[in-house]
C-alpha cells in the first residue's frame, strides 16, 4: 500500500516553504505524517505535491512567551506530553498528547499536525479550544492569529488556508486559580485510541466559587466543540459535586450527536457527561 | 531521487521514488527484510525501528523523510555473533510463536528499555501498546523484555516461571 506519485518538496526554509505552497496548488503540508500518510496510502488523498516541512530549523520548539507559551510545528506528541512547561500551563494538553495513538505514533506526530487535521474525534482539538489557543498561521502574504474557537470549521476541515501553515499554536499561561484537564473513553478502551467522547475543561477558581470556565467535547458530534452551556452553568457556581454534576448535564447542548460504531446517539450524550464532569473535577482538584 | 542515512552503523544510499515508505526502502532496496510489513495503516508495529533513537513506524513514514536519519533494525542488533540481551530474552522466554510481530516487538522494546532501564510491568505493557502481536503471546514477551532489562542492568534474570511449576 503506497501513494499515488507526487513531487516531493523539501524546504530548508519557511519562506521557501510558503513559496512552495504558492507555486503548487493543492500541495499538502507533511510534518510528522502520522495522518496525512495513512489517508496517501488509502489514496483518500492524493496531492500532486507534498511540501516536507520536516527539516526547518526553528519549528521544533516548547517555548516560554512570557505570557505564553508556544508549540512550534514539528514538536511531537511524545514532546508536548513530557514538557514540564505544557503540563504547567495547559495540562489539558499534555494529557491529550500522552493518550494520543501508541507510542511510535506520539514519536513522529505533530501537535501542530493533529489541530490541522481536525478529525472528529482526535485529543488535541478540544486541549486547543478548552485553553483558548491562538492558531498562528504564516502565509507569503503574512502572519494571521486565529482563534482556537474560529479554527475548527468541520469535519476534517480548519479554517486554515491551503496555501498557510500552522507554525505554531500559543496557549495563554494558566494564572492563579486556574488548571485544565482532559478524559477521556478511547475507542479500544480506557485512553487507547480516538475518543469515542472526550472532553477538555479549564477552570478558574477564586475567592471559593468558579469565575471561569470552558468546557470541550470531542469524538461524539461532526467536529470538536465548545460548550458554552456547561461553562454558563458551572461559572458562579460552588464547584460542588452536585454543581458540577448539573452542569455537565448540558454537555451535549447544541451538538447533533453522531451514531457510530463506537456507540449510539443515547451512550455517547451519556458518556460525554460523564466526561464532562470527569474532566471538570479534575480541573478543579487541579486548580486547587 | 537519491537518499542517503546510516543504518546498522553503516552509511548507505540508494534510488528511491518520493512515495517510497521507509519500510520499501530497507526491504527492497537494501535486502534488509528483518523489518516487516504486517498490517501497513500504522496499527500493528511489526514495521517499528529505531530513527535517531526512537520507536518509529517504517510504514509511515518516506524514505525521503529519512535521509540522514541514524537507523537501527532489528539486523543491527547483534553483534560478533552475540544476541542483543532482547533478542536473548525473546529466546529465553520463548517471547515468540509465529514470529511476525517480534522485529518490531523487538525494537519496542530495545528502545523502551533505552529510555527507561527499569520498566515496571505496567510501563513495559503500555511501552509495546502499539505492537499487536497476532498469537496474543503478550505475557512471554513481557516476560522477554523484563529479562533483558535484568541483563542490560548487570542483574540476573529472574527465573522462568516453569522452572519454578
Amino acid at each position: 500500500m503506497y501513494p499515488r506519485e507526487f513531487e516531493y518538496i523539501a524546504p530548508s526554509d519557511l519562506d521557501e516553504a510558503l513559496a512552495a505552497l504558492d507555486a503548487n496548488p493543492g500541495a499538502k503540508v507533511l510534518a510528522g505524517g502520522m495522518s496525512l500518510l495513512p489517508m496517501m496510502k488509502m489514496r483518500l488523498l492524493s496531492p500532486d505535491a507534498v511540501v516536507d516541512i520536516g527539516r526547518i530549523a526553528g519549528l521544533d520548539q516548547i517555548s516560554d512567551n512570557g505570557d505564553s507559551i508556544s508549540i512550534g510545528a514539528l514538536v511531537t506528541h511524545a514532546e508536548v506530553a513530557a514538557s514540564d512547561l505544557v503540563m504547567e500551563h495547559g495540562a489539558a494538553l499534555a494529557t491529550a498528547a500522552s493518550w494520543t495513538g501508541d507510542r511510535q505514533v506520539r514519536n513522529r506526530g505533530t501537535c501542530c499536525g493533529s489541530l490541522v487535521h481536525a478529525d472528529v474525534a482526535a485529543d488535541q482539538p478540544v486541549a486547543a479550544l478548552a485553553l483558548a489557543a491562538t492558531m498562528v498561521a504564516v502565509s507569503s502574504s503574512g502572519t494571521r492569529e486565529i482563534a482556537a474557537a474560529d479554527f475548527f470549521v468541520d469535519t476534517m476541515m480548519s479554517a486554515l488556508e491551503p496555501n498557510e501553515i500552522l507554525t505554531e499554536v500559543r496557549i495563554p499561561k494558566a494564572g492563579p486559580g486556574t488548571a485544565s484537564a482532559y478524559d477521556k473513553l478511547g475507542r479500544r478502551g480506557g485512553h487507547t485510541d480516538y475518543a469515542v467522547a472526550g472532553v477538555a475543561a479549564s477552570v478558574t477558581r477564586s475567592n471559593g466559587s468558579i469565575s471561569a470556565a470552558t468546557v470541550a467535547v470531542t469524538g461524539v458530534g461532526s467536529k470538536p466543540v465548545l460548550v458554552g452551556e456547561v461553562a454558563d452553568a458551572l461559572v458562579g457556581s460552588d464547584g460542588s459535586e452536585a454543581a458540577v454534576e448539573a452542569a455537565a448535564a448540558h454537555a451535549t447542548c447544541g451538538i447533533e450527536v453522531l451514531e457510530d460504531l463506537y456507540g449510539s446517539v443515547a451512550y455517547k450524550t451519556h458518556l460525554a457527561q460523564v466526561f464532562t464532569a470527569r474532566a471538570v473535577n479534575a480541573a478543579l482538584s487541579a486548580a486547587g | 531521487m537519491k537518499v542517503s542515512m546510516s543504518v546498522n552503523g553503516k552509511q548507505v544510499s540508494g534510488d528511491a521514488e518520493p512515495r517510497t515508505l521507509l519500510v520499501h526502502f530497507l526491504r527492497d532496496t537494501l535486502g534488509l527484510t528483518g523489518t516487516h510489513v504486517g498490517c501497513e495503516s500504522s496499527y500493528c508495529g511489526a514495521c517499528t525501528i529505531s530513527l535517531d533513537g526512537k520507536a518509529v513506524l517504517s510504514c509511515t513514514m518516506l524514505a525521503a523523510q529519512a535521509d540522514g536519519a541514524d537507523i537501527t533494525t532489528v539486523e543491527g542488533l547483534a553483534s560478533n555473533g552475540e544476541l542483543h540481551p532482547v533478542q536473548e530474552g525473546f529466546w529465553e522466554r520463548h517471547g515468540l510463536q509465529c514470529g511476525f510481530c517480534t522485529p518490531g516487538m523487538i525494537m519496542s522494546a530495545v528502545t523502551l528499555l533505552e529510555e527507561n532501564p527499569e520498566p515496571s510491568e505496567d510501563e513495559i505493557r503500555q511501552g509495546i501498546e502499539g505492537n499487536l502481536c497476532r498469537c496474543t503471546g503478550y505475557h512471554n514477551i513481557v516476560r522477554a523484555i523484563e529479562y533483558a532489562g535484568a541483563k542490560m542492568r548487570g542483574e540476573e534474570p529472574a527465573p522462568a516461571e516453569w522452572e519454578n511449576a
